[in-house]
């Protein structure tokens, strides 16, 4: 039995990007976006019998918290990957009878400083737990974040296809385009161009500090729900048409055959198959970016052009909400940040719902039916 | 010598990994090999990746590899390497198969490239430790 189409998302709330919110807790932000979703859906809290969040913190310590009693609850163990996940977990459960109506929720308050203070500590720490990486990657001085390791893969992408930094920098500035016109983004009103983007420290070359994304707090929720309860709810409905894995066939980037190759080579035809659709009738993504090579890599992937043409792709084309191929249209990461509590990823689904339900004010695109999310 | 500062090898499963350690201190470079499938592998792990057999031996290697890719790091994780910045943290290609994580030393940062020939230079850092770097060739 195929899942197409059988789930929708009904009502999404998001809290606007802060880099702190100094008086609230990742309770709080979540209990406010539990609220506001449930609300635009059009549902009590009562309604609620699902529950889905991010690896970090057990969903029934979290149903308890927010007062919800799930029939069906679970955590996303996906890294970055885990929202876009959750609606494929949601869908499953609604279509299944697993559950009527289930939230899925991401996002976290933390201090301004502390994914630095994390890793410092981390890299330091002689006492913590040993491990693979431990062993054979910090005695060789890794990069703080993620930086080191995408740094390695755009290095390995400029090397095998000629992709440039003017063509990773378009791809920022255009994000950042796009997340000048969010109210809710870090980067609200706050543009930069491609020569700002390269004028950019390296935090390790070839990786541009605005080619990565701002640590922030606040948190996304959506509300799932079958296709027919869906249809009796006040919000056009936004169904979910094709679904696909896997998150990753790796646990660290350096073990991959081939570094500049995702699995979106395999999730993104597993969702076009069960949509029954051709990448060709995806009329805009949103697409997880914790850096610029990882959207374009993705993008090579899922087939919007040939394996290493995505430089040329960027240097050629719009992918502002007012362009002919929009792409994280609400800035996505790198444009209105990295939400704590793997909220990040997530942004993604709340923004390609609010595309389809044509509730994105100004910054709708123009053909909003068809959108292609990857984790 | 003044004391070393930066993060030493920590061991998960110190019995699996030590030979790794003690040839680098000969100078030797071993690498994981299937008995089976005779495909090299890294890091080392209690199974075969390929064929899931335990039935692996540390296997003397050229030390000859290629610079699979490279980040130049300005902003290091652990503080005792804000020294050395821009050095290369690197992805290693032996020319036996596995890629393992390194540094590419004795050599302008300037001039590391992708693909470039590499021969493994051991660096003892302490009386016990010696770390597997690769240097041009
Ligand atoms: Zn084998």
């Amino acid at each position: 039995m195929s899942l197409r189409g059988k789930a929708a998302i009904v009502g999404f709330y998001e809290t606007p990007s802060r880099k702190e919110f100094p008086d609230r807790s990742t309770n709080s932000l979540l209990a406010e976006v539990a609220r506001g979703a449930i609300r635009d859906a059009g549902l009590r809290k009562e309604d609620i019998d699902g529950l889905i969040n991010a690896e970090g913190t057990n969903s029934l310590t979290l149903a308890e918290v927010l007062g919800i009693r799930p029939r069906y609850n679970t955590s996303v163990t996906s890294h970055g990957a885990s929202g876009a996940t959750s609606i494929v977990v949601a869908a499953q459960a609604v279509s299944a009878g697993l559950a009527n109506y289930v939230l899925c929720i991401f996002g976290g308050s933390q201090p301004r400083s502390s994914s630095r203070l994390r890793a410092v500590s981390q890299a330091e720490r002689p006492s913590g737990p040993a491990s693979r990486a431990t062993e054979w990657e910090v005695p060789y001085g890794p990069v703080i974040a993620m930086n080191g390791w995408y740094g390695l893969i755009k290095q390995r992408h400029m090397f095998e296809y000629g992709t440039t930094m003017e063509q990773f920098a378009k791809c920022a500035a255009d994000e950042r385009f796009n997340g000048a016109a969010n109210p809710n983004g870090i980067w609200y009103e706050q543009p930069v161009t491609v020569q700002d983007v390269l004028d950019s420290r390296f935090t390790n070359d070839p990786i541009h500090l605005l080619e990565g994304v701002m640590p922030v707090s606040g948190a996304h929720a959506v509300i799932v729900t079958t296709a027919e309860r869906a249809r009796a709810l006040p919000n056009p409905p936004a169904y979910i048409l094709g679904m696909g894995g896997p998150a990753t066939n790796h646990d660290v980037i350096w073990q991959e055959d081939d570094i500049t190759v995702t699995p979106v080579t395999m999730s993104a035809p597993n969702a076009l198959q069960m949509a029954e659709m051709n990448i060709r009738d995806v009329q805009f993504a949103q697409f997880y970016d914790c850096y610029t090579v990882l959207v374009m890599a993705c993008l090579e992937d899922a087939g919007i052009v040939p394996k290493g043409e995505i430089g040329p792709f960027y240097e050629s084309t719009d992918t502002t909400f007012k362009g002919e191929f929009p792409i994280n249209t609400d800035g996505g990461q790198i444009g209105a940040g990295q939400t704590a509590g793997l909220g990040g990823g997530f942004r993604h689904v709340v923004e390609a719902t609010r595309q389809v339900m044509g509730r994105a004010e100004n910054r709708q695109v123009e053909k909003s039916d068809v959108c292609l999310v990857n984790g | 010598m003044a004391e070393y500062a930066k993060p030493l090898p920590r061991q998960e499963e110190p019995e699996l990994t030590q030979p790794f350690w003690d040839a680098a201190k000969r100078h030797e470079l071993l690498m994981p090999r299937c008995s089976f499938c005779n495909k090299f592998f890294w890091y080392p792990r209690a199974a075969c990746p390929d064929c899931l057999r335990e039935s692996w031996e540390w296997t003397p290697v050229s030390g000859r590899a290629r610079l699979h890719t490279f980040t130049l790091v300005y902003q290091a994780a652990h503080p005792a390497f804000q020294d050395d910045v821009p050095y290369a943290f690197a992805v290693v290609q032996l020319e036996e198969g596995p890629r393992m994580m390194s540094n590419v030393v004795d050599c302008d940062v300037a001039n590391v490239k992708v693909d470039m020939p590499l021969m493994v230079k051991f660096d003892d850092v302490t009386d016990d430790w010696t770390l597997v770097k690769f240097r041009p060739a």
